[in-house]
């Protein structure tokens, strides 16, 4: 009986030390973002300790820190000249693309990672995306993929940050990402990797939340839910705007 | 100074805003068009989803127009007869150019239509309107007297005659009607209120003295954007007040300045500067269609269901 239950305790302890032997504890400067009028993008810390029960190993430890936005269905289209004039042309639906993504590494990606890890848990900003249904798959899938990694990162939305998290004694890690204005309502996944000799021995995830208040919450919702209401809502305070300031002009003249 | 805008979903800088809004009114009063053609293409190169800023400029057209529109009432400058019939064939219009514009959103190739459209009738028409109005300018300089512009054209020989008293006209309504039905399909398929389209046709077609053009083209240019206002905020929930009311700050102010400079400038003037702002936004939109694109892939997002 004794001697079962050593077995099985062996058993534990091989199945899983990757997971136990290392654990993230992990704390975040904010988890949520309340976007109110004034809203001009906001910086999230994420901060953390590696918690251990055995000694430091020789072979010092990567960290990668991703957030995830929301993911949208969306098409990718190509100009091409025709006629002497640029017009769409090829189209490439993708079937889900988040609308924010952040990587920070404590190093370049591809010497952290291994790609097979990369494959299973969905780290870096290409495997965030699903492109094809399988039927749209051509040689050119990737010319669109990469041109929508490409305007998306123009746009601070896929952010690379390879080197950004810092590592202290093996143990401390932070690091800052900049959240741009113009980010989608909704849960944001931030996930942190444990990574040594090129292999995820431990993650953790937490989830920020992203949302309008006040105002914009109102009035986003008001559109949403009671659009007749509010497209009355919009005209009326147009016509009431027009004629004040008629009236305005005309008092100013008076005088 | 940056505003969050919570149905575009966008931070903008305020005081660019407040500044567009004052542009497009300035000219919306000083030549009674909406400023649509303007804004519209305005609001994408600041950033604001093309959706969201086609809806919006309707709602912001609204107030500039009912701005200027108040100043033109006090003047007597407004054949509201003549608004109705025109309105009432822009009904029509409207109804068929909403049939065309999603029969082509099909075909998926909506965007270059109304890009040629654009090019199209801005050229045609500020060219005509251009050599007109230089034309008249000259023979004004020369001090020779223009032929009066010919008073009984087509125009006057189909039946159904309405007195037009404001316009000094007494015509058909079949060609108000029919100017009407036409702006309406192309302000339904081009997303703008149609002035720059409908103050030619009344000067050139119905022979209505220009004061009164400007006045009864804002008129009907107002109730136009004002159903295009409510049908977007219904249909496809894209109108964003926040900023709606930004470019109307800027755009009612701009709206009576224009009104005043307007009168300090001779009609054929008028026309000239016109015609050289509608010949620019061709140019610009034409040469967006031959030259190279830096960026030739675009991203169209889809909401989720």
């Amino acid at each position: 009986m004794i001697r079962a239950a050593r077995i099985f305790a062996a058993l534990l302890l091989l199945a899983g030390p990757a997971t136990a032997q290392e654990e993230v504890v992990m704390g975040l400067s904010q988890d949520e973002v309340a976007i109110t009028t004034a809203f001009d993008g906001s910086n999230i810390l994420i901060f953390g300790a590696i918690r251990r029960e055995t000694p430091i190993p020789e072979v010092p430890i990567d960290v990668i820190v991703a957030i995830e936005g929301p993911s949208t269905p969306l098409t990718v289209r190509r100009k091409d000249r025709k006629f002497g004039i640029w017009v769409n042309d090829a189209a490439l639906n993708i079937r889900s693309a988040p609308s924010f993504y952040a990587v920070a590494t404590t190093g370049p990606l591809d010497e952290v990672l291994l790609p097979f890890q990369d494959r299973r848990y969905d780290i870096s900003v290409p495997r965030a995306i699903r492109a094809a249904d399988g039927e749209t798959e051509t040689a050119d899938t990737a010319a669109f993929v990469e041109a929508l990694i490409r305007i998306r990162t123009e746009e601070d939305l896929y952010q690379h940050l390879e080197g950004a998290v810092t590592v202290d004694q093996d143990t401390l890690f932070q690091t800052e990402i900049a959240l741009p204005a113009n980010l989608t309502e909704g849960r944001y996944r931030t996930r942190i990797f444990l990574v040594r000799e090129g292999k995820v021995i431990s993650y953790f995830q937490k989830s920020i939340t992203v949302r309008k208040v006040g105002l914009e919450r109102f009035l986003f919702n008001l559109s949403r839910q009671q659009p007749l209401i509010y497209g009355l809502m919009s005209l009326a305070i147009a016509v009431i705007a027009g004629w004040a300031a008629s009236a305005a002009f005309r008092l100013l003249q008076r005088n | 100074m940056h505003i969050y805008l919570p149905v575009a979903e966008v931070s903008v800088n305020l005081f660019l805003l407040l500044g567009l809004g004052g542009m497009v009114g300035v000219l919306s009063g000083m030549f009674g068009v909406g400023g649509g053609f303007l804004i519209t293409p305005l609001l994408f190169f600041v950033g604001i989803p093309p959706a969201v800023a086609v809806a919006t400029s309707a709602n912001q057209i609204v107030a500039s127009s009912v701005s200027a529109l108040f100043a033109h009432l006090k003047r007597r400058n407004v054949d509201l007869r003549m608004g109705v019939t025109l309105q009432a064939g822009g009904l029509a219009g409207a109804a068929l150019g909403v049939y065309i514009f999603n029969m082509l959103k099909q075909l998926g190739q909506v965007d270059l239509l109304v890009q040629l459209c654009y090019v199209l009738f801005l050229g045609v028409i500020g060219a005509l309107m251009f050599i007109e109005s230089v034309n008249a300018i000259r023979h004004a300089k020369a001090g020779t007297r223009r032929k009066p512009r010919k008073r009984h054209g087509w125009v006057h020989t189909m039946p159904l005659r309405v007195r037009f008293r404001v316009s000094g006209l007494y015509i058909s309504v079949i060609p108000p009607l029919l100017v009407g039905f036409f702006v309406g399909i192309l302000s339904a398929v081009m997303g703008v209120g149609g002035g720059f389209i409908m103050v030619p046709a009344m000067i050139y077609i119905l022979h209505m003295p220009t004061k009164v053009v400007v006045g009864t083209s804002l008129f009907q240019i107002t109730l136009v954007a004002g159903m295009t206002t409510v049908m977007h905020a219904v249909s496809s929930q894209t109108v964003d007040t926040v900023l709606a009311v930004l470019l109307i700050l800027g755009g009612v102010i701009g709206a009576q300045l224009g009104t005043r400079l307007g009168m300090y400038l001779r009609a054929e003037q008028l026309r000239v500067l016109l015609a050289l702002l509608v010949l620019a936004v061709c140019f610009k939109i034409a040469l967006d269609l031959t030259l190279t694109p830096s960026e030739p892939y675009s991203i169209t997002e889809m909401r989720l269901p």
